[in-house]
C-alpha cells in the first residue's frame, strides 16, 4: 500500500500524504493555508452580525470565506448574501443535524469538508471565519477544525455572563462582550463585566464591541490582522 | 478479528459526519410518515432490509477486495438513482476516509468514495474482516436513523433504543447473508431499493431550510 | 407451466421497423397491432392464460436491431396468483438487447401482486451505444382490500457495457418493513420508468411521492408511489407520451 501515491480529485489542491498516519486535521497541503478562526457564542449575541462587519471590513485586504453552522441550514448564510458582504461562492452552510455544537467539536468532518472546499475552489485564502450555531456557553471549537477562536456574548445577556464562566468564555483567544450600547437599557454593568471576564480568563484577552457605534467592529478586526501578519510572513 | 476495533469502528461517536445524516428520517418525518415510535420501527425495518442491505454487502465486499474498489463504486452509483443520496453517501465515504487516515494505514479508495466502500475499506486497514464490515455497515444503516428520530421528534430514547436492540438479530442475520456474497460479480451484489427514501431524498435537497444533510 | 416467447425488430431498410421473429405460447401470447405505418413497431402481449401461478416459469425474449423501433405493451393487468401450494415461485424472466440506433419501449399493464401470491420478475436490459429504452414497470401490492403477496422485481439495465442501473424490489409478508415509511409507506402502487440513451428530459419533482431522477450513467429514473395505480400512473404517464414523441435517435 503507497499512502503517498493516492490519486485525488481534480479539484483538490495537489498534495501528498508522506505517512500514512498523518493527522488529518493538518493542513492537506504544506504550503501556507488560510488561518481558521471559529467564532461561538449563544444565539442572539451577534455572531452572524460580527461575521457581517468583519467581511465588510477585511474582504478588501484577506482573501477570505465564510462557513456557517446555523442549526437552519442556510440562515446565517443567506443573512451574509442579503447584505451583499460576500459573494455567494465564499460562503459555505454545514448541516449540524440539529447539534450546531457536535459540528465544530466532536465531528468537525463536514466544516473541515466545507473549509477544504472553499480553498479547493477558490485557491489560496488568507482567512476563513469558522460560525458556529447559536448554541450555549459550554460550545467550544475543536482545535482540529480551527487555529483560533472567539466568543461571542452580549451584555443583554446579563453582566453575570462572564462570572458563570463556561468553556467558550474562559479558553476563548478573544472573547468580545457585544451591545454594549443595550448596556444602560438592561442595567449592565459592563465594568463588572470587564472585572469578571479578567478574572475568569488571565492574560486572554477581551474586548468591548458595539456595531452600532463601530460598524467596522474594529477591535476583532485588528485582532485578526495581527494573527494574519504574524502568520504570514512579510515578502 | 478485534471485538475492540469492531467497536471503534461501529461507534456512532466515531467523527465521521453522521451526525448530519437522518437517513431519509427527516423527509419522512416531513411527509407524515413517521409520528411515532411505532413508525420509526416500520422505518428502520424497511431501511435495514434495502439501504442496510446493500451496504452491507458493498462493505463485506470492499473488505474482501479493497482493490476493486471501483467496481464497487460504480455498482452503488448503479443502486442509488438519487443524485442526492449519491452525494450523501459520498459526503459520508469522505468523512469516514478522513477519520480513517487517521486510524488505520489505508490503502488507496479514492477521495470521494461511497460510504460503503470507505468503511469495507477501512474494516480490512483495521484488520477486521467482510462479516465485521458488514455488521458495522447494517447497524449504521439503523442507528444513523434512530438518532436522528430522537432529535427530531423527541421520542423517549429508551423506546428508539429499544427498537435497536430488537433489530439486533435482524442487523447479524443481514450482515451473515451480506458477507456470504462478498466475492460475489458486482452486478450479482443485493440491490435492495427503497423507492420512498429515493423520492425523499430528492425533495429533502429541494428545501431552504433543513437540519440534516440528508 | 413453463413457456417461451420471442420477439426480433428489425429495420427494414426503408426508415420503417419489421419483425424478423414473433413466436409466443400461452400465456405468453403475442400480437402485432397498431398502422402499418410509420417507424414504429407495437406488439401486444395478450395473455393465454390467468397467472402467472406458482410453478409458472415464463421467459421473454425482446430483440431490437440497429435502428429497430419497437414499443411493447400488454392488454391487460397481469395477475400473480397463489396456484398450487408448495410449488415453486412463479418466474418471468425478460431480457432485452437493443442495438445502437434502436428504441425499446417496454410499457406494460401493472403486475398485480394478488394475496398469497409468490413471483418473482427478473429483468435483463442490455442497450448498445447509441440505443435507447423506456421500461416501465408498474406494481400494485394486492387486489382490492386484500393483502399483498409476495413479489421480488430484480432489474438490471446496462448501458454501452456498464451497469447503469440495478433494482430490486422486495413487497409482501415475507419482506420485512416493505410498508414502512423507509419503502412504501403503506402505499399499494409504485412505478418506475427507466430512461436510458441520449435526448434524456431534465430532472424534476413529479408531484406528490414522485420523483424523476438523473442517474450516474446516461439514464433517468422516474419513480413514483401512490395509494392506487392511478396516483402512479398520473406521474409516469405524461413521461411516456412525452418520450414517445422524440425524434429516433440518430
Amino acid at each position: 500500500m503507497h499512502p503517498e501515491l493516492h490519486e485525488h480529485g481534480p479539484d483538490e489542491v495537489p498534495h501528498t500524504h508522506p505517512d500514512p498516519g498523518v493527522d488529518p486535521h493538518t493542513p492537506l497541503h504544506p504550503g501556507p493555508r488560510a488561518l481558521r478562526i471559529g467564532i461561538g457564542g449563544p444565539v442572539g449575541s451577534g455572531k452572524t452580525a460580527l461575521v457581517a462587519a468583519l467581511c465588510r471590513a477585511l474582504g478588501a485586504e484577506l482573501r477570505l470565506a465564510v462557513v456557517t453552522n446555523d442549526i437552519y441550514t442556510t440562515e446565517d448564510a443567506d443573512f451574509l448574501l442579503r447584505n451583499g458582504v460576500l459573494p455567494a461562492d465564499r460562503i459555505r452552510a454545514v448541516e449540524t443535524g440539529c447539534c450546531p455544537h457536535t459540528a465544530i467539536r466532536d465531528d468537525i468532518s463536514a466544516n473541515l469538508d466545507a473549509v477544504e472546499d472553499l480553498e479547493a475552489t477558490l485557491g489560496p485564502l488568507d482567512l476563513v471565519l469558522v460560525e458556529s450555531g447559536g448554541d450555549n456557553l459550554t460550545a467550544t471549537f475543536s482545535k482540529g477544525l480551527i487555529d483560533q477562536q472567539i466568543f461571542v456574548v452580549d451584555v443583554a445577556g446579563g453582566d453575570k455572563v462572564p462570572r458563570k464562566g463556561g468553556p467558550g468564555v474562559t479558553t476563548a483567544d478573544l472573547l468580545v462582550i457585544n451591545k454594549t450600547d443595550l448596556a444602560p437599557l438592561v442595567g449592565a454593568d459592563l465594568s463588572v463585566m470587564d472585572r469578571d471576564a479578567r478574572a475568569r480568563r488571565g492574560e486572554l484577552p477581551t474586548v468591548f464591541l458595539s456595531l452600532v457605534g463601530d460598524k467596522a467592529a474594529t477591535p476583532v478586526a485588528d485582532w485578526i490582522r495581527a494573527l494574519v501578519a504574524a502568520r504570514v510572513p512579510a515578502a | 478479528m478485534s471485538l475492540a476495533t469492531l467497536l471503534v469502528l461501529a461507534d456512532g461517536r466515531l467523527p465521521s459526519g453522521g451526525h448530519a445524516h437522518s437517513g431519509g428520517l427527516e423527509a419522512a418525518v416531513a411527509a407524515g410518515r413517521v409520528r411515532e415510535v411505532r413508525d420509526v420501527g416500520g422505518f428502520l425495518r424497511g431501511r435495514l432490509q434495502t439501504t442496510g442491505f446493500v451496504s452491507a454487502a458493498f462493505a463485506a465486499s470492499a473488505c474482501a477486495r479493497t482493490g476493486a474498489f471501483m467496481d464497487l463504486d460504480r455498482g452503488l452509483d448503479a443502486r442509488t438513482p438519487s443524485p442526492a443520496l449519491r452525494r450523501a453517501s459520498r459526503a459520508q465515504g469522505r468523512a469516514l476516509v478522513r477519520a480513517g487516515r487517521a486510524m488505520w494505514a489505508l490503502p488507496d479508495v479514492g477521495r470521494e468514495p461511497h460510504h460503503p466502500v470507505a468503511l469495507g475499506v477501512l474494516a480490512a486497514a483495521a484488520g477486521l474482516g467482510p462479516l465485521e464490515a458488514a455488521v458495522a455497515a447494517a447497524h449504521g444503516a439503523v442507528s444513523g436513523p434512530a438518532s436522528a428520530a430522537v432529535r427530531l421528534l423527541g421520542l423517549d430514547p429508551y423506546a428508539v433504543h429499544s427498537l435497536l436492540a430488537g433489530l439486533a438479530p435482524e442487523i447479524d442475520r443481514i450482515a451473515a447473508d451480506a458477507a456470504a456474497r462478498a466475492d460475489d460479480p458486482v452486478d450479482a451484489l443485493p440491490a435492495a431499493g427503497a423507492p420512498l427514501l429515493d423520492i425523499g431524498a430528492e425533495l429533502h435537497a429541494t428545501w431552504e431550510v433543513r437540519l440534516f444533510a440528508s | 407451466m413453463r413457456a417461451g416467447a420471442r420477439i426480433v425488430a428489425e429495420a427494414d431498410g426503408r426508415g420503417g421497423t419489421r419483425l424478423a421473429v414473433l413466436r409466443g405460447e400461452s400465456p405468453l401470447l403475442l400480437r402485432r397491432t397498431g398502422p402499418r405505418t410509420g417507424g414504429d413497431v407495437t406488439v401486444h402481449l395478450v395473455g393465454g392464460a390467468a397467472g402467472p401461478l406458482r410453478g409458472d416459469d415464463l421467459r421473454l425474449d425482446l430483440e431490437a436491431g440497429p435502428g429497430a423501433r419497437l414499443t411493447v405493451r400488454s392488454v391487460a393487468a397481469q395477475l400473480a396468483l397463489p396456484g398450487r401450494p408448495g410449488a415453486p415461485a412463479s418466474r418471468l424472466e425478460i431480457r432485452a438487447v437493443v442495438a445502437a440506433g434502436a428504441t425499446v419501449r417496454w410499457l406494460p399493464e401493472p403486475l398485480i401482486a394478488a394475496a398469497g401470491c409468490d413471483h418473482r420478475a427478473v429483468t435483463r436490459v442490455e442497450v448498445e451505444a447509441g440505443g435507447a429504452v423506456l421500461w416501465r414497470d408498474d406494481l400494485v401490492c394486492g387486489r382490492h382490500d386484500e393483502p399483498s403477496g409476495d413479489v421480488h422485481t430484480d432489474l438490471i439495465i446496462r448501458y454501452a457495457g456498464s451497469t447503469l442501473h440495478r433494482h430490486e424490489l422486495a413487497v409482501g409478508p415475507r419482506a420485512p418493513g416493505w410498508s414502512g415509511a423507509a419503502v412504501l409507506g403503506g402505499a399499494r402502487a409504485v412505478g418506475s420508468l427507466v430512461l436510458a440513451g441520449p435526448d434524456l428530459p431534465e430532472a424534476a419533482l413529479l408531484g406528490g411521492d414522485a420523483a424523476l431522477m438523473t442517474l450516474a450513467g446516461p439514464g433517468m429514473l422516474a419513480t413514483a408511489v401512490g395509494q392506487d395505480i392511478r396516483q402512479v400512473r398520473a406521474a409516469l404517464d405524461p413521461l411516456c407520451v412525452e418520450r414517445q414523441r422524440l425524434p429516433a435517435p440518430a
